[in-house]
């Protein structure tokens, strides 16, 4: 039993979910539901949709080379077995999935910098540019700073009631 | 072939079949067109092919009824007699006899409408002529319907007879009903007929071949005899005396010691002797069988007393031919089918004495010689004394010896099976020869699959040394990581900032919404004047509202809009001059809905006004304005009447022609017409 690859969007495709192509020269396409499936048959490729693990890892959205994926490689060999070197593979799987979690976060932090920066200057522009459908040039003008007018409510009658009810 | 299989003939149709399919064969095939203006030759001709062609498809077809039925006395005894038996030679015979009638009944009419149809002088007469023909053709045939029907119930029954070679070596079992003929028959050939515990299961002869020195053999099951004068017995017990008469065959005769048959062996006693005529020349074996149930030697003086006569007249026939004195093993024979012991030993008996007998009789003949003359067996003659015996090395004689030990002293898995339980309850245990560097670890499980990854994917030896590389890279790229992890604030907007971002954005955001509306809709859209307003948009409260968001005060804007709109309830007298008087309305005017006051006092809005009906316009005509009045009376009393009554007016729609021609004629060029 083995877990397999989409070959669309690369996830993972596990026992009893998916359909496997074969095509004529003995090639299998392995997919993981009918929306990759479906896409194939209209004959997309891969690394032009946008939400395909291909696509990302062509443009740059995640990380591509690294020393924690070489540990799983498809070993055609077996080896005896060692009752330690399982435990050790167990182990090691873990910590290794603990490093690549971290250096992809790592990755995308990096990707993600100086966005603040940007987004805070555009802000900036927007609300200067923007200021006059929330507030009145008359306004702003007696009031300089960039924020909501203050509406004026007629207090006079409430005054009175206040009175009455003091009294 | 004709003597034993009777599979080949065709089938025969019933009377009203054949007639269907003649009649309509000459329909098809003769021409079909005739004229009265045609000559009368020709008109001749044309009737006289039809009959003739009519009475030749019925001669062929029942030419090959006739000719494809055997005749009973041409195929061999064997088979004339058992149609005899099954079907009654005499009925067949007639059945036969009354086809061939018809069809010469068929061709005398035939000849004598054709004889009549060459004086036929209209095409009337011709025509009848010939019906008349086909239809006592017709009526014949319908009469032997009924034989047909017989016939082909025959044929049926034929085909399914059981293909028996009468020449060929035979070994035909008999004896009284239940006594184990079939069930020895299931044993030594590959049949597989129907055993039973009541008599009379085998209703017919049934076949089957075994092989013995590489000769097959054919053996025949019959049903059971009883002990019956012969004039009395049934169809199915005439079909074994049919076969027992005329196949030359060795009879094995069987005997149930047992009595479990229901007969004792007295009567089974009394049967044998009274067919034992049948078995002249005839290798005769008794068998005693049910040996199981009792054996031959626990039986009672009597019976062995009348087992003895059996055998001593089966003795005559193996002296009658020649054969050796002192074979009475041959002869009378025990087994017990159920448990199978004795069985290929009555088989070899009987084969062996039957093939001796063969040998001999083919030895005696004139034949003989032809084929001793063209076959020599070549046998080497001696050059001295010395011995020379077929010559074996050592090394195959042990290593046969050793196979042959070792295959009774390995224990197989197999064995190892069935001694825990069975197929089902034990299952091999497949890692029991695992070579591993621990034995505890035989029965270690591997997961193959951890948190989305193949296991096998991962396991290396030096996977432990691997880890600690890439821990340590990690560690490094962390302390790298905490030196430069700032990221520059710069300037951050205000809450009441954000405020005013997150509402200008949504101002923004609507009005998009807005324009996309109105821009999907501008086509289906109406473009209504202000004062239709529908949705109530344009109030001045919404103007207030919205002004107030914007931090202005709306009153002045609120009253000036109310001072420029119409007035509802104005005194006359207000001067139209006044533009400024927006202050001094304080009319509620907000209601869009008011009806369009024609006449209105107050003057912004300066639209000129229109002409009152009767005020006369110079050019019109008129006198003065009473004229004036008088004449829109007139008119509007011409029209009443019509309107009221709903009919069509001089404005309303016409037709001018209700049914034009290039609508209502001509074919189309592509397409159907069935809508105008």
């Amino acid at each position: 039993m083995r877990l397999e690859k989409c070959w669309f969007c690369s996830s993972t495709v596990y026992p009893g979910h998916g359909i496997q192509f074969v095509r004529n020269d003995a090639k299998i396409f392995r997919f993981c539901r009918s929306k990759c499936h479906k896409n194939f048959k209209m004959k997309r490729n891969p690394r032009k949709v946008k939400w395909t693990k291909a696509y990302r890892r062509l443009h740059g959205k995640d990380m591509t080379q690294d020393s924690t994926f070489e540990f799983e490689r498809k070993r055609n060999r077996p080896e005896r077995y060692d009752r330690n070197l399982a435990e050790n593979t167990l182990k090691a799987i873990k910590k290794i999935d603990k490093i690549r979690v971290a250096r992809e976060e790592r990755h995308h932090k990096l990707r993600m910098k100086g966005k603040k920066a940007k987004e805070q200057k555009e802000a900036a522009i927007e609300l200067e540019q923007g200021i006059h459908l929330v507030k009145a040039p008359s306004v702003l003008a007696q009031d300089q700073s960039l924020t909501l007018p203050k509406i004026k409510v007629k207090v006079q009658a409430q005054a009175e009631e206040n009175q009455a009810m003091e009294e | 072939m004709v003597q034993y299989n009777f599979k080949k003939i065709t089938v025969v149709p019933n009377g009203k079949d054949i007639v269907d399919i003649i009649l309509s064969r000459t329909q098809r095939q003769t021409p079909t067109v005739v004229h009265k203006g045609y000559s009368i030759t020709r008109l001749r001709q044309f009737y006289m092919r039809k009959v003739k062609y009519t009475q030749q498809n019925f001669f062929e077809k029942l030419s090959t009824i006739i000719d494809e039925f055997p005749r009973l006395d041409d195929i061999h005894p064997f088979y004339g007699d058992l149609l005899h038996v099954l079907y009654n030679k005499d009925h067949y015979k007639l059945a036969l006899g009354q086809i061939n009638t018809a069809r010469n009944l068929i061709s005398k009419i035939a000849k004598d409408y054709v004889k009549l149809l060459k004086y036929g002088d209209s095409l009337y007469r011709c025509k009848s002529l010939k019906v008349a023909a086909l239809g006592r053709m017709c009526t014949v045939v319908k009469r032997i319907g009924p034989s047909l029907a017989y016939l082909e119930q025959i044929r049926q029954h034929m085909a399914r007879l059981p293909s028996i070679d009468p020449n060929t070596r035979t070994i035909l079992i008999c004896g009284y009903p239940n006594v184990g003929k079939s069930s020895f028959m299931n044993k030594i050939t590959r049949a597989d007929v129907d055993v039973q515990p009541y008599a009379f299961t085998t209703k017919s002869l049934f076949v089957g071949h075994t092989d013995y020195k590489y000769l097959r053999y054919q053996v025949i099951d019959t049903p059971g005899i009883l002990d019956r004068p012969f004039e009395d017995r049934n169809i199915i017990e005439m079909c074994s005396i049919t076969a027992l008469a005329h196949l030359r065959s060795a009879v094995l005769f069987f005997l149930d010691i047992s009595g479990s048959c229901g007969y004792s062996i007295a009567q089974q006693a009394a049967l044998f002797h009274s067919i034992k005529s049948l078995f002249m020349n005839k290798p005769l074996i008794i068998v005693c069988n049910k040996t199981d149930l009792q054996s031959l030697d626990g039986i009672s003086e009597e019976d062995k007393k009348l087992v003895m006569e059996m055998k001593a007249e089966a003795m005559k026939t193996v002296m009658g031919q020649g054969g050796e004195v002192g074979d009475d093993e041959g002869v009378l024979l025990t087994m017990s089918t159920l448990n199978e012991e004795g069985v290929a030993a009555v088989k070899n008996a009987a084969c062996e004495r039957l093939l001796n007998q063969r040998v001999e009789l083919k030895m005696k003949t004139k034949k003989i010689n032809d084929c001793l003359n063209r076959f020599h067996v070549a046998i080497p003659k001696p050059r001295d004394q010395k011995e020379r015996p077929p010559c074996i090395p050592q090394a195959v004689l042990e290593a046969k010896a050793k196979q042959a030990a070792e295959k009774e002293r390995r224990k197989t898995e197999k064995d190892l099976e069935d001694e825990n339980g069975g197929a089902g309850v034990y299952s091999a245990s497949l890692k029991k020869n695992y070579i591993l560097a621990n034995e505890e670890w035989k029965d270690d499980v591997m997961p193959e699959i951890l948190d989305g990854h193949n296991v096998y994917d991962f396991v290396d030896p030096d996977i432990l040394l691997r880890l600690e590389e890439l821990e340590r890279e990690e560690g490094l790229r962390e302390e790298e990581e905490e030196d430069d992890d700032f990221e520059m604030d710069g300037k951050e907007l205000t809450p009441e900032e954000k405020e005013a971002l997150a509402e200008i954005r949504k101002k923004k955001s609507l009005l998009i919404q807005q324009h996309r509306i109105k821009k999907s809709t501008a086509e289906s859209r109406p473009s209504v004047p202000r004062k239709f307003d529908k949705d109530k948009k344009f109030t001045t409260k919404r103007m207030g509202r919205q002004l107030s968001s914007l931090g202005l005060d709306p009153s002045m804007a609120i009253d000036r809009a109310r001072s420029k709109s119409r007035g509802r309830k104005r005194e006359r007298s207000v001067d139209r001059g006044d533009k400024d008087n927006g202050d001094a309305m304080d009319m509620d005017m907000d209601q869009p809905n008011k009806k369009l006051r024609l006449r209105s006092m107050s003057r912004p809005r300066s639209r000129s006004r229109s002409r009152p009906p009767s005020e006369v316009a110079p050019g019109e005509g008129f006198k003065d304005s009473a004229q004036k009045v008088k004449a829109i009376k007139l008119g509007k009393k011409s029209v009443k009447k019509r309107n009221k009554d709903a009919r069509r007016g001089e404005a309303d729609r016409v037709i001018p022609t209700l049914k034009p021609k290039h609508l209502f004629s001509g074919k189309r060029s592509i397409g159907k017409t069935d809508r105008r």
